[in-house]
């Protein structure tokens, strides 16, 4: 609680190393509270030079070591230009050295020295022949193939959106495209298991849309999305897939899944949720434990629902924190005349995010059903998954990149626009240290996936709650950002090797959602949704020049080493060295199996081993004290004990007075069970179980 | 009994007492000295103390003199579905007398939708005419509305009560939403009291009840079946966090498993203000006799949340009572006779809850703890009768061996052995949970209000006896910290300009049918109970509302630019 107090915004009274950097402006760096926390402009020597730390490197390339490029830069102008129309498509691209001077310079500061920087092992992408978008066959060649399990020097190749191929020298008929790699790390595209880009709040919608959205997307390097569907309580479930899937379907493009978000447990969203798992392809859901009178369940629903998905094979995602408190909190910090977005965390302290995912995982237990946990923003719900993993749980964490590069401080921020960016549920925590400590939990597989939860508002829609922290629109961006900080805060720290990089940004969702190894596996008869990775490239965060509509990127001025250089999506080129070659509609919807093997074989197992056997006992034949009718102590009573609510006025309690239990009613709907009889001596004489001895 | 037997009435010889040759053992220190008493108020302690004539002298013989226990959680005579334990205040008061506790606390129970003020009185009603040794009451609080919280006030500020229960369980009956345990642990820590907590999550119990009787499973082991310590830790896990958010002490009844002790023991070591109670019967036996063949057995140990099938759990939670983590002991001292208990003989939901432990209490602690070196003396009276007076405000009146305080006071016996029997137990059940076990460490002499109620296993108390002990609010122990983080607690809004830049088209109304935006703020209740306590609406506490400025806002500072939404 003493967090709260917390005046982030008042720079001088901080102590250095939790200050705001002073310099303001694009280039602006972030200041890192890594292990390796850096000296502003210092990032050169502690780049990682990833060429002379291979093993079994093939073929001899110039060392890359310090150069550095604001390959940013030519993005934004390759973007344009492609928007105006300008087809550069199949144009030869040579090195980045010749670009870079080519290329207009208008009102982006670079710092001193970067056109000096250029060399041949960074632009090293270069087309052979054959012209983008017509080609069905493609060949990378000389790459390193990175998956979860291993890096291996391979070439492979692509036909008709497949891999055809993996392996070493590699032929291909003449006019087929080759890309080559240069011993670039080729990697699966990435997933990005969480995003909102049609969620719709009080009749507007957010300013990414899935064309909007998923260029973002490919932009960093994620060829998959799953989209949250989000019905409205009441709204049928089907309809509102169905509305998605239209949209979508018309929209994106790279390939696409849809969770679905179920707003109120009823019996007819049971029948809606068969429909949705048997036929339409959708084997995850998401219930919430927060947004109190409007999404929120209560225990025992959670409880059914848990139950009924873990018999469809479902994937539960859990929106955790504890509604109920939250609504008290909220309306105890707007009494006090708190309105603006300092508001959202004060109103939502981490304790609720920790209760809720303790309370859910328990829940989950119970059932035997696999639990996940949709954005882990704070440690000590990172701590909760981690110990439930301890104890053997069927837990999934996944930390979103909001949560794992920034903090909540800025929620204190005196630009209202700036400090309503940040607002997302669970909130970003106040605590400087938390991303570090989610990466680290990300690098040792404690906590598995992550998503952007990428919903991103303009400032005009945030503003819906300018005088109301309650009202602001939820949602931050991170779906561009997302594979870029991952490297950046964990692979470039030394903390996370890439092949777990491949499993957090990719696999591991893969396997989760039942795409695997369809998805998030470079393998012969995988999907071609390939990244080319570089990691050295660095590129400075900024609204100007992202893919997403927002107006206010949260990342703002921080700087992310490591990016896609090409991504193949469904085998064609959709980024190729800053420029996109996207187009809406061409992604399709991925249905997802239920019964994931990656979770469901422990389940199920589990599922048998539980079965619980009651003592077989001689019947009870003693003495019986008779329950009377009507007790006969203090005031009516008794009928209030099976009051539905606990504070009802005593005139509706009478009603009740029939079905008096002290465990609720529903245990006596399932058995018949005549009360207080009394035995007397059996037949046979002799009672053998009532002995005192 | 025309005059009940009050204290106020002098009864010759007994009054006067002198302990010659004890060891003194209070929670810090022990030492040799005399103790002269004098009108069941301890006036004298030290060596060769000058006493009038005539004074009564027990020769201790380098025995331990320790403060009397004190049972913090009892049900003596608590109505079930019409009948009552079987255990009154007299037979209950003379089994704690029995086995050196000389003050309990007793559970009042109201009725869901009755008054607590007037089960409060029955409650003193009874315990007058029967108890045999001081006691206080809790209240505890099964349903929550306006006149319950004025009620509450009242028996806090005129009723001498300062201690809550609150349940988490029960589900339909007791339950209480997170809501409603919000709006109580605020209120609770603004006016002072402790609130305790019967941890268990009601709704997934009632949910796993039901699979059970479906299963088949109508026996005692369907109750720990439905009842896994994971709800218990769950329960104890949010009642904390709704506690640390509300800025109120906490105190968990009824600590029955590990995981449950170690959610406790984590949140201390984050700071939060909870007091964790194992009760005699987790301390001291496990529940695999849940599955004994024997109904009537397996029926005697339930309670809840059940004892815990892990064998180990009693070592454990002894040892974190002797690390600190725990704090306090109680007995949940609540029996019912078999034929009772046969209530539940086809549906183990309907079997009445509850375990003897009142008398075994202090000696299976000395056994367990002691006896294995995992406690010294000192802690051993920190546990079972300090920190209870602490807790209760009763401090240093009860609890210590001190000049002034009350005359409770017992000889206690390290060495001597007994087996537990349910033949020999001064309480009234067929059944003892402990049947068997050999416990070493016993009272010898129990001197409860200046008079020796037991010595030499002979009991000579006297019903009605017994005093009510009134506990005044905020007690030190828990508050001293709960009101300097008030004090810090305060939050404030950032001060900015107003937002002047476009604001989207909404429809106020979502098209999701349901209220949405204006259900987001509404607090939970209906708003008439909210607006009565609008004023005192602040984390800081009433007395802090003056000073602060609330949400105080600059308007367009003198120099005129507003430059907070720029968008750069």
């Amino acid at each position: 609680m003493s967090d709260c107090r917390r005046q982030w915004n008042r720079e001088d009274e901080l102590p250095v190393y939790l200050a705001r950097p002073v310099t303001t402006g694009p280039n602006q760096r972030q200041k890192s509270y890594g292990m390796f926390s850096s000296v502003e402009g210092a990032f050169d020597s502690k780049t990682i030079d990833f060429d002379s730390y291979a093993v079994g490197r093939k073929g001899s390339r110039t060392p890359r070591s310090g150069s550095r490029e604001r390959i940013l830069d030519r993005e934004y102008f390759c973007q344009t230009a492609n928007e105006a129309g300008d087809n550069r498509g199949g144009s030869i691209i040579s090195s980045q050295g010749d670009q870079d001077n080519g290329r207009p310079r208008a009102g982006i500061l670079q710092p001193p020295g970067t056109d000096n920087h250029t060399s041949q092992g960074e632009g090293a992408l270069q087309l052979l022949r054959g012209t983008r978008n017509t080609s069905e066959q493609l060949l990378i060649r000389g790459g390193r193939v990175i998956n979860d399990d291993q890096s291996v020097y391979a070439d492979v190749s692509v036909e008709n959106g497949v891999i055809k191929q993996v392996g070493e020298n590699l032929t291909v008929p003449e006019g087929v495209r080759v890309i080559e790699a240069n011993g670039r790390m080729v990697i699966p595209g990435g997933i990005d298991v969480n995003t909102c880009f049609q969620k719709p709040y009080l009749s507007t919608v957010p300013v990414d849309d899935f064309f909007q959205g998923t260029k973002a997307a490919v932009a960093g390097g994620t060829t998959m999305i799953i989209d949250h569907v989000t019905p409205q309580p009441g709204d049928s479930l089907l309809e509102a897939f169905e509305r998605w899937q239209e949209v979508a379907d018309k929209r994106v493009c790279c390939d696409y899944s849809l969770h679905v978000d179920i707003p109120q447990w009823h019996n007819g969203v049971k029948e809606e949720l068969e429909l949705l798992v048997q036929e339409k392809g959708v084997n995850s859901f998401q219930v919430h434990m927060a947004y109190k009178d409007l999404l929120q369940m209560t225990d025992s629903q959670l409880y059914e629902a848990f139950l009924a998905l873990k018999e469809m094979g479902a994937v539960v995602l859990v929106h955790a924190e504890n509604g109920d408190l939250v609504a008290q909190e909220q309306s105890k910090i707007l009494g006090m005349g708190i309105t603006g977005p300092e508001g959202h965390p004060l109103s939502r302290p981490e304790e609720l995010e920790s209760e809720a995912v303790f309370r859910a995982i328990t829940l989950g237990n119970r059932v035997n059903c696999p639990i996940y946990i949709t954005k882990v923003m704070s440690k000590s719900a990172a701590d909760i998954v981690t110990q439930a993993r301890r104890k053997g749980s069927v837990v999934f964490g996944e930390p979103i990149t909001a949560s794992l590069v920034t903090d909540g401080s800025h929620y204190w921020s005196k630009n209202w626009a700036k400090a309503a960016a940040y607002v997302t549920s669970p909130p970003l925590s106040p605590d400087p240290t938390t991303p570090d400590y989610l990466h680290s939990l990300l690098a040792c597989g404690d906590l598995q996936v992550v998503g952007s939860a990428h919903c991103a508002y303009s400032t005009s829609q945030k503003a819906i709650g300018k005088d109301n922290f309650t009202l602001i629109p939820e949602g931050t961006n991170g779906v561009e950002e997302r594979m870029g900080f991952v490297w950046d805060k964990a692979v470039a720290m030394g903390k996370m090797d890439e092949n777990q990089f491949v499993a957090v940004t990719s696999t591991n969702a893969a396997k989760i959602f039942n795409l695997y190894p369809r998805k998030g596996r470079i393998a012969v008869g995988s999907d071609a949704d390939i990244v080319i990775w570089d990691p050295d490239k660095i590129k400075t965060i900024t609204a100007k020049m992202q893919q997403s509509a927002v107006e206010y990127n949260i990342f703002e001025g921080m700087e992310c080493r490591g990016g896609p250089v090409l991504v193949l999506s469904q085998g064609r080129i959709v980024y190729e060295e800053g420029k996109l070659h996207v187009q809406p509609g061409t992604g399709r919807f991925i249905p997802r199996k239920p019964f994931p093997d990656s979770i469901y074989q422990r389940i199920k197992i589990r599922d048998k081993m539980m079965g619980k056997q009651g003592v077989s006992r001689g019947i009870y034949d003693g003495p019986v004290y008779d329950v009377p009718a009507t007790p006969k102590y203090i005031t009516p009573a008794p009928s209030a004990k099976t009051s539905p609510t606990s504070h009802q006025p005593p005139p509706i309690r009478n009603l009740h007075q029939s079905n008096f239990s002290l465990s609720g009613a529903q245990i006596d709907d399932n058995v018949p069970r005549r009360s207080g009889h009394r035995i007397v001596a059996p037949p046979g004489g002799r009672s053998n179980i009532t002995s005192l001895g | 009994m025309s005059y009940q037997g009050k204290k106020n009435i002098p009864k010759i010889t007994s009054d006067r007492l002198l302990i010659k040759g004890g060891r003194i053992v209070n929670d810090d220190q022990s030492f040799h000295a005399d103790i002269y008493m004098e009108d069941g108020l301890i006036k004298q302690i030290g060596d060769n103390l000058i006493v009038p004539g005539g004074v009564k002298i027990i020769e201790a013989n380098g025995k331990m003199v320790i403060p009397g226990g004190i049972d913090i959680h009892t049900h003596f005579q608590m109505p079930y579905r019409g009948t009552t334990t079987v255990d009154d205040f007299g037979q209950g008061s003379k089994a704690a007398l029995a086995g050196g506790t000389t003050m309990f606390v007793d559970h009042v129970v109201p009725e869901p939708g009755s008054s607590l003020l007037e089960a409060f009185e029955h409650w003193r009603e009874w315990a007058e005419e029967k108890a045999c040794c001081d006691y206080s009451l809790h209240v505890d609080i099964t349903h929550w509305n306006d006149s319950v919280k004025q009620e509450v006030e009242s028996l806090i500020k005129e009723k001498g009560v300062n201690s809550f229960q609150v349940y988490l369980a029960y589900k339909d009956l007791y339950q209480m939403s997170n809501s409603e345990l919000y709006e109580i642990f605020t209120f609770l820590g603004e006016q002072g009291a402790i609130a305790q907590v019967h941890a268990e999550n009601g709704e997934i119990i009632a949910q796993e009840q039901a699979r059970m009787l479906e299963m088949g499973i109508t026996g005692p082991e369907g109750h720990v079946l439905s009842r896994p310590e994971e709800l218990e830790a769950e329960a104890v896990f949010r009642a904390i966090t709704i506690a640390s958010q509300t800025n109120c002490p906490l105190y968990v009844t009824r600590v029955m498993s590990k995981s449950a002790a170690d959610i406790i023991s984590q949140a201390r070591k984050k700071g939060n203000v909870v007091f964790g109670e194992p009760i005699t019967a987790s301390l001291g036996t496990d529940g695999t006799h849940y599955w004994s063949k024997n109904w009537a057995k397996a029926a005697s140990f339930v309670t809840s949340p059940p004892l815990s099938p892990d064998p180990t759990t009693p070592d454990y939670l002894n040892t974190l009572l002797a690390s600190g983590d725990l704090n306090v002991t109680g007995s949940a001292h609540c029996t019912f006779s078999v034929a009772q208990k046969a209530i539940g003989k086809d549906d183990f939901t309907q079997i009445p809850e509850g375990v003897n432990g009142v008398e075994e209490r202090m000696s299976l602690i000395w056994d367990k703890a002691v006896v294995t070196g995992k406690m010294d003396e000192n802690m051993f009276v920190a546990v079972t009768s300090t920190n209870a007076a602490k807790i209760l405000n009763l401090y240093p009146r009860k609890g210590r061996i001190a000049v002034g305080s009350d005359s409770d006071l017992v000889i206690w016996d390290p060495d001597s052995v007994r087996t537990v029997t349910a033949k020999t137990h001064h309480s009234a059940a067929e059944y003892n949970v402990f049947e068997g076990l050999e416990l070493r460490g016993a009272p010898m002499l129990v001197i409860c209000q200046g008079k020796i109620v037991f010595e030499d296993g002979n009991l000579h108390a006297t019903s009605g006896t017994g005093r009510f002990i009134p506990c005044s609010p905020f007690p030190d122990f828990a508050y001293k910290r709960v009101k300097a983080r008030k004090q810090l607690a305060l939050l404030r809004a950032v001060p900015r300009g107003m937002y002047d830049g476009p604001v989207a088209e909404f429809s106020p109304m979502s098209r999701g049918g349901t209220p949405s935006a204006s259900a987001r703020t509404s607090p939970t209740k209906t708003a008439p109970v909210r607006n009565l306590h609008q004023s005192g609406f602040s984390l800081a506490g009433p007395e802090e509302a003056p000073i602060r400025p609330g949400g105080r806002r600059i308007v367009v500072p003198p120099g005129g630019r507003s430059n907070i939404t720029s968008l750069s």
